[in-house]
């Protein structure tokens, strides 16, 4: 193998990473949260996840300023105003259906909440609250 | 006696299928606006979900790349994507550029609303009114604009709240 081909293989194997990268992963939020807890190699906290979620985490925003305190019911983004359905999963169906659409809000929110990404037991202990609120 | 009964069926059968041929239209038009184009499923998936889906038309193409380069500080908010949703995002939106009325310059700050074309249509709104809870700012089109989420801001439906 010549050296442009080497590279022409390495471009297509980038491009179909990319496009993997990018495809619904259909989930559920028990599966998620399995999966976050094997990951962070402990058992999730409802408790820890409230706190996480509730209070500032050294920025402006904490999670609640978007979603509500209690995200059972619609939120609304801090800075545009636009609605947010509601979060938790007990209320909203769509939500921790899909692993690579609740990772893209994990780490866009994680960084503007905490100018940082979450690690797996931090995810898995917000989900577990979340999945402690039923209608 | 007899015959209005008879005819108030037929029209309201009559006004049901106009109902329904103009839903049907506005279905087939795929939601788009006076100003431009219809607005990609996918564009309205990722940017419309935490802002109005601004139309692409209302930025010139230098504005938007900029816009797209810096996705994880998306004007104070981390908005990143993957690879190739950014690419696709990013290759509709060029082709969809600037093509509203008057725009060519670029605003400072890549933003619609320090547009010379914005600023001179919104003139007439009240200083107070920017700053009510019900708009936020400028940039909330749909506290005023009702159809702002179909492209839609003809100012014969401006609403502006109180």
């Amino acid at each position: 193998m010549n050296h442009p081909t080497v590279i022409r293989y390495l471009h297509a194997a980038l491009v179909a990473g990319a496009v993997l990268s990018s495809v619904a992963q259909a989930s559920t939020p028990a599966q998620l949260l399995a999966d976050y807890s094997a990951r962070a190699g402990s058992a999730p906290s409802p408790a820890r996840g409230r706190a996480l979620f509730t209070a500032p985490q050294g920025r402006e925003w904490s999670c609640s300023t978007c979603h509500g305190a209690v995200p059972t019911q619609a939120g609304k983004h801090a800075s545009t105003g636009k609605a947010i359905g509601a979060l938790a999963p007990g209320f909203n169906a769509e939500r921790f259906s899909d692993a690579a659409i609740t990772e893209k809000w994990f780490r866009r929110n994680c960084n503007d909440v905490m100018g940082r990404e979450c690690s797996a037991a931090e995810k898995a202990d917000v989900l577990s609250w979340l999945l402690t609120l039923k209608p | 006696m007899n015959e209005i009964p008879r005819l108030r069926y037929p029209r309201i059968v009559l006004g049901l299928m106009v109902a329904a041929g103009i839903a049907g239209a506005a279905l087939a038009d795929g939601g788009k606006s006076e100003q431009g184009v219809p607005l990609s499923p996918k564009y309205r998936q990722e940017c419309a979900a935490c802002h109005v889906p601004f139309p692409p038309g209302m930025l010139p193409a230098a504005s938007w790349r900029h816009v797209m380069a810096d996705l994880p500080r998306h004007y104070g908010t981390d908005a990143s994507l993957d690879p190739a949703s950014t690419k696709e995002l990013s290759t509709w939106i060029a082709a969809n550029a600037g093509t509203y009325k008057r725009v060519s310059e670029e605003p400072t700050q890549d933003r619609i609303t320090h547009s010379v074309w914005f600023v001179r249509k919104h003139n007439e709104v009240a200083a107070g009114t920017w700053s009510l809870p019900a708009v936020k700012g400028p940039s909330n089109c749909a506290a005023c604009h009702p159809q702002a989420d179909q492209g839609n801001f003809n100012e014969h439906s401006v609403r502006i709240p109180r």
